[in-house]
């Protein structure tokens, strides 16, 4: 049972990691744009490569 | 393309879907649709065959220079997406007003119009990252706001904003700070809570677990678990239920109940109770029941928030596009911009051609036609002359006119046409919500079920008042106002989603549920049931050389008629030297004498044909007049619409401004019986009332600011995308595209929202028959109560996403 009292703070701590690191996520401003977010990957800076058959949405 | 009125922006001749995306190379050959805007290409030539237009062209060659054309490969071609074209007549702002000092770099704030996918956001942000000076441009998709910052002085502003203008898109400086605070900040917290809510009931779930299977463990340990829980729920839990707390304070406050009091009261008591069962090493303890409720509850509260503000920043997105500028004439003869709210009666104002007047006043000088369709719905142009009266909202098509304000700002009957629109809103703010309706029967059942656990247990089970509390506080819990709260903001949000990925917005929270009762559909005509332009009809029957000259002439003025005769002949060159005649028409001068091209008594036409449609003549020397006449096409699904109305057994009635037989004609062909023509705001509104006295519920369709007070009038409205910006903001519902096939599956979506909400109520209502009379006879220990909230909650979300798929009919 004494593993408790370590396991206890342990897992508190990564939960707490974990939230710390979404607000600091969300006041970053990382959910600002999430339609955008989600395009952005496929943009090519010089590369004129045709992209691939795209769906229509 | 035409002037900057709403109506007339890039409105397709025909649906998008019918034309192939084009897909091209700098040496494709003609496809029969524009190469920039994807339109088909009508009439028998085209801007050097493969534009619909010059602005076409002109975006098309911008983009080639800047080296951007894999644009034209990346984009989608969206059923509904509108399609671009620079707009050569919006007015100029000077943008340097607009930016702020960020010290060494210059920042300005844009909304952006016309952003149909990601190859747009592609597209401006390629086009302004190779100016030399910029060091941040971004376009966020969501909220189509584009953020710039470059190092140079103020004045680049105008020249960046007029790059991405020529591509196509419509821009307007705003404010990020009064626009943004309010909605921004309120998501934001409620995320923060949902983020804190879910820290907390994840962590004490784990630990209740432990409680729950531990059955050897000893006392030690199981209040240790109970303090390290506390430790986390107290201060999750006053941070992640500010929201409701508040609001049912301020609810209390009014004399009210709604939703919050119960859900307050249940979370503060069980709280309350668990940390008094704690301190005195009690078996049970409700934090995960707690803090799991508030879990639950945020999710459904921020859905609903973020479909509200994504309505909310839509709306303003369109009031700060519809700001514009208006030029006064001092006495000394220099010109200033201000805005139209600044102006003062007796200040003299320049109208440019094609410029949309800004206040109400009386022609000074100049004079000719001004298209009065955004007030009282009329699709031909009015003629002014001196003297005459002009209000605010209409677009000059004459000469430039010099007027003496008569009101402004506030007096305008612009602005009286709005006040009308809110005073009939206010009517429509009383309806309440299903889930506040319910809530109002709800929240005395449960406090009352409570009260009577507590007494019960003390009076009539003996038992003492700590344990009689527990009980009555596990009612509170065990009625659990999750499904309840969770079940119409679950609907709703999918709803609003399946709708928005169709291109209708639906504003209002209210608004699917009051379309479920509509029987009664009310139609505008022009704008709305038509494209709401002038079309040269039947093309064909004309003489190539008579419909090209006319054209060519026709280039030299704004008139719609003229416009319509360019858009069915797009060509090339405008003739030289064309004089304008105000209220009659062109004039050309030839080697063989003067073409005519204007009104009937203008080219001395002398056949007496009942001339009820739009029409102008071209008279060539020595040869009899050729007459051209013009329609307002219906939209190419208005007649299965009101077929499919119809069918699903709404009454459809047309109400228009516009002339009788105007309006008689279309409701013939699109099979509607009953209408009115000649409507002005005032009528329709009555009429709209009479319906309301009879007993019927009203959905009203329209598009002009004529439309606003009726749209706001009405039980349910809705608006095209290309209405009147004021249209837009009294509507609860607003659809993009050029058909009306939105109008129906907003209808049908709505009726299975319904339907799926009646559902989850009822759900809701067996699930605390069923776990009522479990926590009134004690036996919803924390487990039991873990379980119960869990699974009614997964029901109800999982019955609201049945929405998401399958056919709405």
């Amino acid at each position: 049972m004494t593993g408790l009292l370590y396991l206890i703070p342990v897992a508190l701590l990564l939960g707490g990691i974990g939230l710390a690191a979404f607000l600091w996520a969300l006041r970053s401003g990382q959910f600002d744009d999430l339609d955008g977010a989600a395009h952005r990957i496929l943009f090519d800076d010089e590369d004129e490569r045709p992209l691939g058959p795209k769906e229509d949405d | 393309m035409g002037p900057p009125t709403r109506r007339d922006q890039g409105r397709p001749p025909a649906s998008i879907d019918a034309t192939p995306a084009p897909v091209l190379a700098a040496n494709s050959p003609p496809v029969a649709a524009c190469a920039h805007c994807g339109l088909p290409l009508d009439g028998d030539g085209a801007v050097r065959d493969r534009f619909c237009c010059a602005g076409c062209a002109a975006a098309f060659d911008v983009i080639a220079e800047l080296d951007l054309d894999a644009f034209y490969k990346r984009r989608d071609h969206g059923s509904d997406a509108r399609p671009l074209r620079p707009d050569a007549d919006s007015p100029t702002i000077d943008y340097g007003a607009h930016v702020e000092d960020k010290g060494n770099e210059q920042g300005l704030n844009l909304m952006v119009d016309g952003i149909n996918c990601a190859a747009c956001v592609w597209l401006i942000e390629s086009a302004l990252a190779k100016v030399p000076g910029v060091t941040w441009a971004r376009v966020n998709m969501t909220t189509r706001r584009l953020t710039l910052r470059w190092q140079k002085d103020k004045a680049e502003a105008n020249d960046l904003v007029a790059r991405i203008a020529a591509l196509g898109y419509r821009l307007a400086p705003f404010d990020p700070i009064r626009l943004e605070a309010a909605t921004d900040t309120r998501d934001q917290a409620l995320l923060r809570a949902l983020a804190v809510a879910g820290f907390a009931a994840g962590n004490i779930m784990l630990l209740s677990v432990a409680v729950w299977a531990g059955t050897d463990m000893g006392p030690a340990t199981r209040e240790l678990m109970h303090w390290v829980s506390a430790l986390i729920a107290l201060p999750a839990i006053g941070y992640a239920g500010r929201p409701f707390f508040h609001s049912a304070l301020s609810a209390l406050g009014h004399g009210r109940v709604n939703m919050d009091v119960p859900i307050s009261l249940a979370v503060v008591l069980a709280t309350g109770m668990s940390l008094w069962e704690t301190a005195t090493g009690g078996l049970h303890v409700y934090f995960d029941s707690a803090a799991a409720l508030l879990f639950f509850l945020l999710i459904g509260r921020y859905l609903d928030s973020r479909a509200r503000g994504q309505a909310r920043s839509a709306a303003a997105h369109l009031l700060a596009l519809s700001a514009r500028a208006i030029r006064v004439l001092e006495s000394d003869g220099t010109q200033r911009t201000i805005s139209p709210g600044q102006a003062r009666p007796g200040m003299t104002v320049l109208v440019a051609c094609g410029e949309r007047i800004g206040t109400d006043g009386r022609v000074l000088d100049g004079g000719g036609d001004v298209d009065t369709s955004l007030i009282d719905g009329e699709s031909l142009p009015t003629n002014v002359a001196r003297g005459d009266l002009v209000f605010a909202g209409t677009v000059n098509l004459g000469e430039p006119l010099r007027i003496s304000v008569t009101a402004a700002g506030d007096d305008t009957l612009l602005a009286e046409i709005v006040r009308m629109m809110e005073a009939a809103e206010q009517g429509r703010a009383t309806y309440v919500r299903l889930a506040d309706r319910v809530a109002r029967l709800y929240a005395p059942v449960v406090h009352g079920l409570a009260l009577a656990t507590f007494v019960g247990w003390m009076v009539i089970g003996q038992a003492s008042w700590q344990v009689a509390l527990l009980y009555a506080v596990a009612v509170l819990i065990i009625t659990c106002p999750c499904a309840l709260a969770l079940a119409v903001p679950a609907v709703q949000v999918i709803a609003c989603g399946r709708l928005l990925r169709r291109g209708v917005l639906v504003k209002s929270g209210t608004a699917l549920e009051r379309l479920v009762k509509v029987d009664i559909v009310v139609f505008d005509k022009t704008g709305t049931l038509t494209e709401g332009r002038l079309d040269l009809i039947d093309t064909r029957r004309y003489a190539s050389a008579d419909l090209r000259l006319a054209a060519s002439m026709a280039l030299a003025s704004r008139h719609p008629l003229s416009r319509a005769l360019v858009r069915a002949t797009p060509l090339t060159t405008v003739a030289e030297g064309v004089r304008e005649v105000p209220g009659g028409g062109l004039i050309l001068d030839t080697a063989e004498g003067e073409v005519r091209l204007g009104s009937h008594e203008f080219c001395d036409a002398t056949d007496l044909l009942e001339r009820e449609s739009p029409e102008v003549w071209l008279r060539k020397p020595n040869e009899s007049p050729v007459r051209f006449a013009f329609a307002d096409r219906p939209r190419t699904d208005s007649g299965s619409v009101v077929a499919d109305l119809q069918k699903r057994g709404l009454d459809v009635v047309l109400l228009s401004g516009d002339r009788r037989r105007a309006v008689a004609d279309i409701a013939q062909r699109l099979g509607i019986r009953r209408w009115m023509a000649r409507c002005d705001p005032v009528a329709k509104v009555r009429q709209l009332e009479t319906h309301h006295h009879d007993g019927h519920a009203v959905l009203m369709v329209g598009d002009g600011l004529n439309d606003a007070p009726s749209l706001a009038a009405a039980d349910v409205s809705m608006s095209p995308s290309t209405a009147a910006d004021i249209s837009q903001n009294a509507a609860d519902i607003v659809f993009q595209g050029d058909r009306l096939g939105p109008v129906v599956e907003t209808i049908d979506v709505a009726r299975r929202a319904g339907r799926l909400v009646r559902q989850n109520l009822g759900f809701a209502v067996l699930y605390n028959a069923v776990t009522i009379p479990l926590a009134v006879a004690g036996l919803a220990t924390p487990l039991v109560a873990a379980i119960a909230m869990s699974t009614s909650s997964l029901l109800v979300i999982g019955n609201a996403l049945r929405l998401a798929k399958g056919n709405t009919s």
